[in-house]
């Protein structure tokens, strides 16, 4: 272990100031070694602005293929605290509910095991175990499903369902947010554990257009709650909203994108069947309003970051789906799009990639989805169409 | 240990184990919520129950020291029970209102600030950085708790005009998917990677390599008698894929390696469909501790618009009422041949009409 490393000058810097410090976090562990070289190291990158990780190597358990990140540090000679400092992703429970009692049961696995140092949570929603040896990756996971865990995915494989609050606190959730993931990361248990994509496909349970999970942006599959009568409206409420200084003709009526909204200073009236379900009225008036009854849910394909082919945002396979236990069509959608990518996706070719590679209608077609209005934000307006089938089949005819 | 007793396939917990009795029982009953001050809720039930939520900001990076005051801090005013928000804040949730202001203080007085809630700057999502991570342009806790040291007032208030979601991600792989977001901060490779040609065909397949490039600028080629690639510079838009794929192509830059910053993105589909976030600055110098050209920045643009959007408009809604000139104009940022889109559907970015303001 390095004794000129002791002092970190610019990482003590960032114990300062209100917001909660991430340093602060590192100091609490660093009577262990593998944590005073982490700061080492870090330090090193504040005064050389360069990381100094390498790539994951081939590192797991016996049987999994994903769930934990090799990573190995550079400058093993100097710091060889953390040459391997391996993350382990745990699978959050679903919304991110929490006990005490569990919490600790989390932390004691992590104390006897690695660095003491977490992320709560990560990017995708894992509980995040951060810097591991590699001897001590398979008594982790001992440990872990010894508590009731399991880890979570990574590489090419589904990665771990998130989903938002739902129904467990909030009167807007659609559906039941928390049983849809928790069902389907049950179901799907191997395609967690063990990569066979082309590339990582995404679940996100949103339980309204809101979209607190991001899912639209972030998921190969987007489940976003919504629904189909009228907007429940409680007009009492709505004219204490407007005593009480909402300005209900500009901050309701005149931002409704579909200006279906009308206020005469007595009541609201809203012409439903224009309603997109963009949620802002609900949001602005929580007390007065609320989703209609006949509830479900829009499933959207197909979201992505940058790398490599641009970002995407997902977009809409099915309009509107009821969702009830054991949410069958939900799982026979992701199969059968599991097959069709799974057979013709290059590697590291997301499905939303895939779908612009190979064509939206072709797509449907392969997995079997009859061609929607909803799907599209308009029409084709170049003329370049294939008449491919409609034209064999007229051979054939004759 | 022998070979049965190892359990596999468990997959998580079921979260009712974890929900307090009043979620049990509410569990979809909930009739309304309000907002009595900031970074606290209240969520009434059709049954008439009440239950309190207090937000506390996280690092997200969290020591087990750490995770163990919260599990005591829930035993003592919340029977043990909280929960995480997908933007890395720990929620109280509490059924006695009387517990909210000495659990508040207690969290005040170790360091974590409630709030987040409303018309507010909620946490910033963010990725890891030179903490952990091999393709990282940048630091990422760092910049954060620079940003956030500066904008944490409008975290413990609700004073903006709408929300306003900030993250960050140390590379274009954006695992935090930023993409989306009011003020993504993002950290970006501006030279072409270099490579060694000695150890490239011992540790990457060149095949895999040369097709991870989006732009075909990798072609394989033989360099000083060893079987490697070659990089047409001018195709390359330093993505850092072949990185990825290749440890050799080394992109990592602490010379020219730096941040970006992109505006008006949105996920919601309150009033405006979701939105991906636009070019804003294209580069600033990496400069840690403290990076102060990122923090004065992101802290311009959130005043602009705080200051110029109406009620309830997001950063991209407010963009698009005034137009992007004016936006330029307004926040004195200077616009540049980078601002114009040249990848795969860049013609879709141009505009293609006479509706200007003069």
């Amino acid at each position: 272990m390095s004794e000129k490393k002791k002092t970190t000058p610019l990482l003590d810097e960032l114990e300062k100031g209100a917001w909660p410090s991430f340093v602060k976090e590192i100091k609490k562990e660093a009577d262990r070694p593998m944590v005073k070289d982490l700061m080492g190291v870090l330090e090193r990158s504040y005064e050389e602005h360069i990381g100094h990780w390498k790539h994951g190597g081939l590192v797991g358990v016996m049987g999994y293929g994903g769930g934990v990140i090799g990573r190995y540090c550079d400058l093993q000679e100097e710091f060889p605290e953390v040459a391997e400092f391996h993350t382990l992703r745990v699978n959050q429970p679903a919304a991110w509910f929490y006990t005490s009692d569990a919490l600790r049961s989390l932390c004691d696995v992590w104390d006897k095991h690695g660095s003491g140092l977490t992320n709560m949570h990560g990017s995708t929603g894992d509980i995040i175990f951060l810097g591991a040896r590699t001897e001590e990756l398979e008594p982790t996971f001992a440990d872990l499903t010894n508590i009731g865990f399991d880890l979570g995915g990574s590489g090419s494989d589904m990665r771990t369902p998130s989903c938002c609050v739902g129904p467990a606190r909030c009167e807007w959730a659609c559906y039941d947010t928390l049983g849809a993931c928790y069902d389907t990361t049950q179901h799907f248990q191997d395609e967690l554990h063990r990569p066979m994509f082309p590339y990582k496909y995404k679940f996100k349970f949103a339980g309204c257009p809101n979209d607190c999970v991001a899912s639209v942006a972030r998921a190969d599959m987007s489940i976003i709650g919504t629904w189909k009568d009228e907007i429940q409206v409680d007009q009492k409420e709505v004219q204490a909203a407007a005593k009480n200084g909402t300005d209900i003709q500009k901050e309701v009526c005149s931002m409704c994108p579909t200006g279906c909204i009308a206020w005469d200073g007595k009541k609201l009236k809203i012409q439903d069947d224009d309603c997109v379900k963009c949620m802002h009225c609900i949001n602005v008036m929580p007390k007065a309003l609320k989703p209609g009854k006949e509830r479900g849910a829009t499933i959207l394909v197909g979201a992505k970051a940058p790398i490599i082919g641009g970002a995407l945002l997902s977009s809409v396979f099915v309009p509107f789906i009821e969702m009830k236990p054991p949410y069958e069509e939900i799982k026979e959608l992701a199969e059968a799009i599991w097959e069709f990518w799974g057979e013709h996706g290059k590697n590291r070719e997301r499905v939303g990639e895939f779908i612009q590679r190979v064509g939206l209608g072709t797509f449907l077609e392969e997995i079997g989805l009859e061609p929607v209005p909803e799907m599209i934000a308009h029409p084709r307006s170049n003329p370049y169409i294939f008449f491919e089938d409609e034209l064999e089949e007229e051979e054939e005819d004759e | 240990m022998s070979a049965t007793e190892r359990k596999t396939d468990i997959g998580p917990p079921h979260y009712e184990k974890f929900l307090p009795e009043i979620i049990k029982k509410n569990y979809g009953k909930w009739a309304y919520h309000e907002i009595p001050q900031p970074g606290v809720m209240v969520h009434v039930a059709e049954s008439g129950d009440k239950l309190y939520t207090v937000r506390a900001a996280t690092p997200r990076l969290m020591s087990i020291t750490s995770i163990r005051l919260f599990a005591d801090l829930a035993d003592k005013y919340c029977g043990g029970h909280l929960r995480f928000t997908s933007r890395n804040n720990v929620e109280f949730l509490l059924t006695d209102e009387s517990k909210i202001e000495p659990l508040k203080k207690e969290l005040g007085k170790n360091g974590f600030l409630v709030g987040g809630t409303g018309n507010a700057i909620s946490n910033i999502v963010h990725t890891q950085g030179w903490v952990h991570c091999h393709s990282a342009a940048t630091d990422a806790s760092g910049v954060v708790k620079s940003i956030m040291d500066e904008l944490h007032p409008h975290f413990t208030s609700m004073e903006l005009p709408g929300k306003l979601r900030i993250a960050f991600a140390c590379c274009l792989n954006m695992c935090g998917a930023v993409h989306c977001s009011d003020i993504a901060v993002l950290g970006v490779h501006t030279k072409v990677p270099v490579i060694d040609h000695n150890e490239l065909p011992r540790v990457c397949e060149v095949p895999t390599l040369v097709s991870s490039c989006p732009t075909g600028a990798i072609r394989p080629a033989t360099v000083d008698g060893n079987k490697s690639v070659e990089i047409e510079d001018a195709q390359c838009m330093f993505c850092g894929n072949c990185y990825t794929v290749c440890p050799s192509v080394k992109i990592n830059n602490a010379e020219s390696d730096g941040i970006s910053i992109w505006v008006g993105g949105k996920v919601s589909n309150a009033r405006h469909e979701p939105m991906f976030s636009k070019l804003a600055i294209p580069y600033l110098p990496n400069n840690p501790p403290r990076w102060p050209e990122v923090v004065e920045a992101v802290s311009s643009l959130v005043n602009v618009w705080a200051k110029n959007a109406r009620k309830h408009e997001r950063m991209g809604e407010w963009i698009e009422r005034i137009g992007w000139p004016r936006f330029f104009k307004v926040t004195g940022i200077p616009f540049t041949k980078q601002h114009i889109d040249d990848f795969t559907h860049a013609g879709e970015t141009f505009k293609r009409s006479a509706q200007l303001r003069h």
